[in-house]
This record gives structure tokens, sequence and C-alpha cells, in this order.
């Protein structure tokens, strides 16, 4: 009886009840949104950083990072490489010669970081080759040839074919430099890559370096992501002289943005439940209020405290109730279509991304324990928002409430 | 002080005084005595401010004398806690109100069947009680209208219903005549006394209501919060 009458009484004043379920549904509709958004956003982030730049793991000298100097290589690189190749958790490995040096066109000069790749292990851990717009990627055979990104091209003004010159130290401190050709441009979603960073033949880099068959880095990609950092430690202790980090150490900010990230996206959606409890306090107030003379008879003949509370909250819980699921449904369609087709926001805020890193198409996506958190969330928040309204029904003194007029 | 047991006296009061405390205070119900017994058509008549609703309500446990005591059937009901006064209330009185105080979400069979179901009765028997009220109200044919479909007096007579329903050892009137016309008054009263004869009901009003005080077998009449006289009919029922 008590849940019929609270159904019912929703629906005294269908305009206020309906002003409510929608301001939930849609709140909920933009919070779930933008939690989709934010952790699409995030995970694509992730995906390119995985795909593109850092791999699972590296292995690096574990001097190498601290002044980039080519003398400082993988201890016995070349047989870590082939181990890791021929095993079952690693799903691809590759090995990179680094310098950092300067690059000079017929007319201008820059700054850049010159990688060295294996092109067919490199295709196997990255996806950078499908980054190249205009000519073609490296092969094995390739000779003193060079991909530039867009932004680099433009700014030493150089086209396919162009020659450029990279001139930095090698392992004895000495100035060594070599022309090559441009054979390819990239376009990349993040900016700094595309302007600092010149891939070629690991063969050609380790040459003029005078590193031989030596590596500086060495990028895995594994099978089971969730095992990085098992598989570091295990990397760690098998090579103790080398240096080996998880994507989370090689990225900290990404690592970072990724721990917090449910944290963060929880006080996000606390703080719009808190908006929306406080829309719902108001109107169930205001319903209890209206109501006073009705509460003090039905405490007059006999309801108890217990059930005129549950009576309240449940009103409270069957509006919630009826705007979580349609507004979650609703995000769920949204998130599934522009999740598919994307949210192309390049008109807007390509370069801002771009200098971040991120991609200006999202794919917004949210799993499914999601759903059933904000759920549960808002439950809550209708129990919890009930609470004032209810307790100010149980002070009501029966003998006053029933001469209210 | 002895109380008496005996199974016919439904209400006992002694003693009753009501001061609500403020800059003034004021002493709506002073020292008043009070016997009922069961099967009463009592009448608690008095000038407005005399302190009849104040004495209903401290007789229906809804509002604690300043003084005094209530005992309905031999319980004292200052000695209960306030759920279980709650309780008490929802099965030994029953309440009618002067402007209905219906529940405008519920059809009348509904209204009557909530005390019931605060009572926990169980389905056979509340469909039969609902059945028997609807017949001895007259509203057979109004089971399914929501109060705000009803005329004044089918509303009060839907409250009636309510009331009884509970089974209760009495029935508390504040003014159940106050918001009807003359006939639409006399039919309630038709029926009220009915109940009281058909049922043994006990029932006992606060009025301003000549009809009301006519039909009445027992009428107290209260000045200043006090009893200012008490008097009992000649007639035997309540019947016209």
């Amino acid at each position: 009886m008590l849940v019929a009458i609270a159904w019912k009484n929703i629906w005294r004043n269908k305009v206020r009840s309906l002003v409510v379920i929608i301001a939930v549904m849609l709140g909920l509709w933009a919070g779930a949104f933008i939690l989709a958004y934010v952790f699409g956003m995030i995970n694509q982030r992730l995906q390119d950083a995985i795909g593109n730049e850092v791999s699972h793991l590296q292995i690096h000298h574990p001097e190498f990072s601290k002044d980039f100097d080519p003398k400082y290589v993988v201890h016995r690189g070349d047989s870590v490489l082939q181990m890791l190749l021929h095993d079952d958790q690693v799903k691809a490995a590759t090995g990179r010669v680094l310098a950092n040096g300067m690059v000079a066109s017929a007319t201008t000069s820059t700054g850049g970081k010159f990688i060295g790749v294996d092109p067919n292990l490199e295709n196997s851990v990255t996806s950078f080759q499908h980054n190249v717009v205009a000519g073609e990627y490296l092969t094995n055979d390739d000779k003193n040839k060079i991909i530039i990104g867009q932004r680099l091209a433009n700014k030493l003004k150089v086209k396919l074919k162009s020659k450029v010159v990279l001139t930095f130290q090698d392992v004895d401190g000495t100035i060594v430099a070599g022309a090559f050709r441009v054979k390819g441009i990239f376009q990349i979603y993040n900016s700094t890559l595309e302007e600092n960073n010149l891939y070629l033949s690991r063969s050609d880099l380790a040459e003029l370096l005078k590193v031989e068959s030596e590596v500086h880095e060495i990028a895995v990609l594994l099978h089971d992501p969730e095992q990085v950092e098992n598989y570091v430690t295990l990397l760690q202790t098998n090579y103790p002289l080398t240096l080996t980090q998880g994507w989370k150490q090689l990225a900290p900010e990404l690592g970072l943005m990724i721990d917090s990230l449910d944290q963060y996206m929880i006080i996000f959606l606390v703080i719009i439940l808190l908006a929306l409890s406080f829309g719902i306090v108001n109107t169930m107030l205001m319903a209890v209020l209206e109501r006073v003379r009705e509460i003090g008879m039905l405490m007059a003949i006999g309801m108890n405290k217990m059930r005129l509370f549950t009576m309240i909250s449940l009103e409270t819980i069957f509006m919630v109730m009826i705007a979580a699921p349609t507004g979650l449904l609703l995000a769920y369609g949204t998130i599934t279509w522009l999740g598919t087709s994307g949210l192309d926001l390049s008109g807007l805020y390509q370069e801002g991304y771009a200098a971040f890193g991120f991609k200006s198409i999202i794919y917004p996506q949210l799993d499914l324990i999601y759903y059933y958190r904000i759920m549960l969330l808002v439950i809550l928040t209708a129990f919890l928002a009930s609470l004032y309204p209810a307790i100010t029904a149980l002070r009501l003194d029966p003998v006053k409430a029933i001469r209210k007029l | 002080m002895e109380i008496s047991t005996h199974k016919n006296v439904v209400i006992h009061a002694e003693g009753l005084t009501k001061i609500y405390e403020g800059v003034v205070p004021v002493k709506a119900v002073s020292n008043v005595h009070l016997h009922i017994e069961q099967g009463e058509f009592t009448a608690l008549v008095g000038p407005s401010g005399s302190g009849k609703t104040t004495l209903l309500n401290l007789i229906g446990g809804l509002d604690t004398p300043t003084s005094g005591k209530v005992w309905i059937h031999g319980v004292n009901i200052a000695d209960l806690k306030k759920n279980q006064l709650i309780d008490f209330r929802l099965n030994n009185i029953g309440f009618v109100f002067q402007a209905y105080n219906l529940i405008p979400v519920l059809t009348t069979r509904e209204n009557i069947e909530f005390v019931m179901l605060l009572q926990k009765r169980p389905k056979e028997e509340r469909e039969a009680r609902i059945k028997q009220l609807l017949e001895e109200t007259g509203l057979r044919d109004k089971e399914n209208k929501r109060p705000s479909e009803l005329s004044g007096g089918q509303q009060q007579r839907v409250a009636v219903a309510r009331a009884l329903a509970s089974k209760p050892q009495f029935v508390l009137a504040d003014e159940p005549t106050a918001n009807l016309d003359s006939k639409t008054a006399e039919n309630l009263l038709d029926m009220m006394a009915r109940l009281n004869k058909d049922e043994n009901m006990t029932f006992i009003f606060s009025t301003h209501d000549q009809r009301v005080i006519d039909r009445a077998r027992r009428v107290i009449t209260l000045v200043d919060g006090e009893v200012f006289s008490d008097t009992q009919s000649t007639m035997t029922s309540a019947h016209a």
C-alpha cells in the first residue's frame, strides 16, 4: 500500500515531478556522457601513447635518460632483444638507436630527435607507418632516407626527396653529420612529435654514432597489457644492468591520469549528483509542506514514523528510478553512436588538443560497470535527498498539522 | 486511584488539564473528569474556544495533557511510548475530521482499506469489512471514486467508514457536520446513529451543530475548558 500511495503521490503535481525527473535524466545523461568523453579521450591517448610512443615497456641503459648521451647503450642489447622476440608473453619488440641534434635544410635549421629504427620490427611494435601521409615509410633496404613530420617539413621548408643534414655527437663526443633525403612525411595527433621526431634506418644512425649493433632503446609490446608491471619486475631482475620501465614510468603524466581518473570521475559524478539532490530536496520538501494536514491525519489515524519515512523516501526513489534509467539509456545511446562515429572537434580544438598529444576526434566510451555505479550512486543520492523532507514530515505535530489550512 | 476496569467503560479521564504555554498561557481544558461507556452517542458542545477539540485530542492521544490522565479500556495512554501510542490509536480509536482529510490519491475503497493494511489484516477480512462498510455508508457505487469526485457528504461518509474500518473501541468526530449542508448532515447523522445502534459503536462528537446535539443521548457542555453540564437524553437510542 505504501508503494502504491508513494507512486500515486508522485503524480499529484505532474509538472513539478516531471521537471525533477527531466532534470535528473538530463543531469545523468550529461554526466555519463562527460565521463565517457573523458574516458574515451584518455583511453585514446593511452592507446596512442602505447601504439606510437612508449609501447608497454622500454629498456634503456640506467644513465641514458639523464643526458641522452649516445655512449649509454643497453647492456647486451642485442641478446636481450633476441630473448624478448622469442618470449611467449611478448607480442612484439624492437631495438632503436637514438640521438639528439640539429637538422638543417637548405634554408633553415632546428633541433630534432633522431630515431633509428629497424623498419620491419618497428612496424610490429608501433603503428607509426600508418601516419605517413606523403611518400613512403622506410624499408630495410633504405639507405640515407628519412621520414619527417609535416610540421617539421613546413618549418624546414622541405618536401619529398629534399635533402636534410643531421648533425649530432657520436659516442666519442665528436660532431658528425649525415645527409638524408626525405622519403616520407608523417602527420600525427601530437604536435610535439610531428615537429621534433625524425625516423631513419637504425643501421644508418648506428654507423654515424659508432654504436654498431648496439641499441639505446628496446620497446616491447606484451600480449596481456595487465602483465606490464610483473614483466617489468621480471626483466629488471634478470637484467640488472639495464633500466626497464613500464609505460606508467615512461609517461608519468599518463600513468597519473589513468590512476586518478576513477577518483576524478567519482568526484565529478558526486558534484553532479549533489546539484541534482538539491533539486530533489527542494521538490520533496514542497511536496511535504503542501501535504502537512494529510501527513498529520496519517499520523493521527495510525501511520507510524517508519511507514511515513518509508513513504516519503519511496516517492523520491521512484522519481529517480524513472529518471535514472531513462537518462542512462539516453547516455548509452549517445555514447554508442558517438563511440562509433566519433565526436569531431577538429574545427574547434585541434591545435589545442594536438599540443597535449590528444586527437581531436574523440570516441566516447564507458564500461557497463560505470552505468551500474552511477545507478547505485543515484539511488543513494535519492535516499539521502529524501532524508530532510522525511525528517521534516516526522517532526510534524499531528494536532497542529491537522489544523493547518 | 482506582480505575474502573469494567468492560463497559471505554474512556476514563481524571483531572484533565491542558495549558498552552505562550506569552499569555491559555488554559484550554481545565480539570475535566470524564467517564464514557460502550455504545454512548455523546456530544461535546460549547462555544468556540471552549476546549472541545482539545479535549477530543487529549482523549484520542493526539495531544498530551499538562496534568491529569486518560485511561482507554484501562490503559493509561500516558504510559505508552510514541510508537506504541500510534499503534494504540490505530487499533482502538477511529477519527473523523471536520475537513474529511481523506487521502486524495486513493479511491473510496482504498481509503477504507488503508487503516486495515496498516493493521496488517488478512485480505479476506479486509474485503469483507470493506463490503460491509460500503453497504452501511451507502457508498457501494462510489467505491472506485477518488475524494475529488465525491461530494462533501460522501467524503465524510468515507471518513466515517475509514474510522470504523479498524474496528475501534470508539470514534472521535471533530465537528463532522460543520462543512455539510443540512440534508447531507442529517443523512450522515442517520448513518452514524445506525452504526451506533447496530454495531454498538461509541461515538463522541465535538460540535456546534444543534442537529447533532439533538440526536446525542448525552451532551457534555464545556465552557472555558471546564465541564459546565453533563446531561443524559431521555431517548433510548440515537435515532430521532
